[in-house]
């Protein structure tokens, strides 16, 4: 039954060795074998959790962009609005502005034909009475001397102040 | 890798020639007269003894077998073979003696005052038989043991570095090769079984197994020694799990063997020393279990070449050496199985005992 008796000295070394090998691997294998799988483990699990991460994040830029584009053409559309509606305002007041000048030119141009007129008129009815005055100066002057003269000169007279 | 490997060899060898030269001629200059009268005399002895043997050497198959599966002092690869190993005593009136096993010629040779007596296994006796001597010789178990330890620190430390050395990148060759074991041990048989706290555990239980691992593999070697079928060697080990469990169990673990809750008083009576005993049994279990199915393997094998011998007959050798076959790979996958389950029972232990649990469960 020496097969069921343990002997010491193999005990002995046993002992010394295993814990050697226990030891040394722990030390020089498991340490840096452990800690590379780990190592890679978090790596692993970090690139996936960045890539669902990144995803999530496209998908959130993408309706962010959606948003932006809607906002924009909103804008767009709001200022396109708004110039047509100056443009239109500029037009209507440019024309309305211009109609008031042109009357307010009518107007003037009016008023000054109208003083002219005036004007000439008074001008005429001064020159016609001094006319008048002179022909009957004249008139005076000849009545005397014939009487065919005189309607002749009157005519005369008469003709050339027309022509004024 | 391999570089190391060779020049570890060259060394050994070197320092081999050196350690079993030096102490026989060291021997010889002291007590030259004295031997030379000795050596003659074991000389005459041998012969007789050799050529009785011859007369009446019959085939013995359980010598045979318990010759393979036993311990010795010299490593025998076939009949006449054998490298003579250290033997190296200790007593206390003579001291640390060291010499070559090559020294021993048969059992009736006497060298230095000593004997090795080959009965079921091998045993160094002195001649008077009034002292006491501790054997603490290199056998072939021992031997063998230290191959696998070397094996096993280059193998690992190699690939150690490559993840050092692979930092980031996807490891390749023998390295993911053995990456695929190790993280079988960790998350399936480790990380389950001792909890959270498992890293701590982590390195002792890998290099369980795979000592385990190599020495049942090179077990299978011919020529190559039974270590784990060995009694000492597993009794070693489940030694060294009992004490880790032991020092790491927490209050739980203790308290319930002495006041396992919700059993009724009286039969404490028979639960506490059946708890206590349950405590040395699961090593026990562990010792018994590598210990009987490496040496049972090994003595199936033995006897199935016995056989041959016993048949002494041409055709039955290739059916037997076929069924030998068979049994061999059986063996390789039961090396694989055990080295498996000695660490997966050593996981469930020191889970058992690290477990934070606030009630007992009754699932023992």
């Amino acid at each position: 039954m020496s097969l069921l008796t343990p002997n010491p000295g193999l005990i002995f070394w046993m002992l010394v060795v295993f814990l050697m090998v226990v030891f040394i691997l722990a030390k020089f294998a498991w340490k840096p074998i452990i800690k590379g799988l780990k190592d890679r483990e978090n790596e692993i699990q970090g690139a996936l959790d960045l890539a669902e991460r990144t995803k999530a994040e496209m998908i959130k830029l993408k309706s962010d962009n959606e948003k932006l584009i809607a906002e924009a053409n909103a804008v767009r559309d709001r200022i396109l609005r708004d110039a047509k509606e100056a443009s239109d305002r500029m037009i209507a007041e440019s024309k309305d502005r211009a109609v008031v000048e042109g009357q307010k030119m009518i107007d003037s141009a009016r008023d000054t034909i109208r003083n002219e007129q005036h004007a000439a008129i008074a001008k005429m009815r001064k020159e016609v009475a001094t006319l008048s005055l002179e022909i009957a100066e004249q008139v005076l002057h000849r009545e005397l001397k014939d009487k065919e003269s005189q309607e002749k000169l009157i005519a005369d007279l008469a003709s050339s102040a027309r022509m004024n | 890798m391999y570089t190391p490997l060779r020049l570890f060899i060259t060394t050994a060898l070197v320092a081999a020639t050196c350690f079993f030269s030096l102490p026989a001629s060291a021997q010889e200059s002291g007590h030259d007269d004295h031997n030379k009268v000795a050596e003659s005399v074991n000389k005459a002895e041998h012969e007789i003894e050799h050529n009785l043997e011859e007369s009446e050497e019959k085939f013995n198959i359980g010598q045979m077998i318990m010759h393979h599966i036993a311990d010795s002092h010299e490593w025998e690869f076939s009949h006449g073979v054998a490298i003579p190993l250290p033997v190296i005593l200790y007593s206390a009136d003579r001291g640390i003696e060291v010499f070559s096993s090559s020294n021993f010629h048969n059992d009736h040779h006497e060298y230095n005052g000593y004997h090795l007596v080959h009965g079921d296994s091998e045993k160094i006796v002195p001649v008077d038989e009034a002292r006491v001597i501790y054997d603490f010789s290199i056998t072939k178990n021992v031997a063998s043991m230290m191959l696998s330890a070397i094996i096993l620190v280059l193998i690992f430390t190699s690939i150690g570095k490559a993840y050092q050395n692979n930092k980031g990148k996807a490891p390749k060759g023998f390295q993911s090769a053995m990456e695929i074991v190790i993280l079988f041990i960790r998350d399936d048989v480790v990380k389950p079984n001792v909890g959270p706290n498992y890293e701590k555990y982590l390195p002792y239980l890998l290099t369980l197994f795979f000592f385990i691992l190599v020495n049942n593999i090179l077990g299978l070697l011919p020529g190559a020694a039974n270590v784990t079928g060995n009694i000492a060697v597993t009794m070693t080990l489940a030694v060294i799990t009992f004490i880790i469990v032991h020092i790491n169990a927490n209050k739980h673990y203790y308290l319930h063997l002495v006041k396992p809750t919700g059993v009724p008083a009286p039969l404490l009576l028979i639960m506490i020393p059946v708890e206590i005993v349950g405590v040395f049994m699961k090593p026990f279990s562990l010792m018994v279990r590598l210990f009987a199915n490496m040496t049972a393997g090994h003595i199936i094998l033995l006897s199935l070449f016995g056989l041959i011998f016993i048949f002494q007959s041409m055709f039955i050798a290739p059916v037997i050496s076929l069924f030998a076959l068979f049994l061999n790979f059986i063996e390789i996958m039961v090396a694989f199985i055990q080295a498996f389950i000695f660490t997966l029972l050593s996981s469930m232990y020191i889970g058992s005992a690290i477990e934070d649990h606030h009630h007992a469960d009754h699932g023992h």
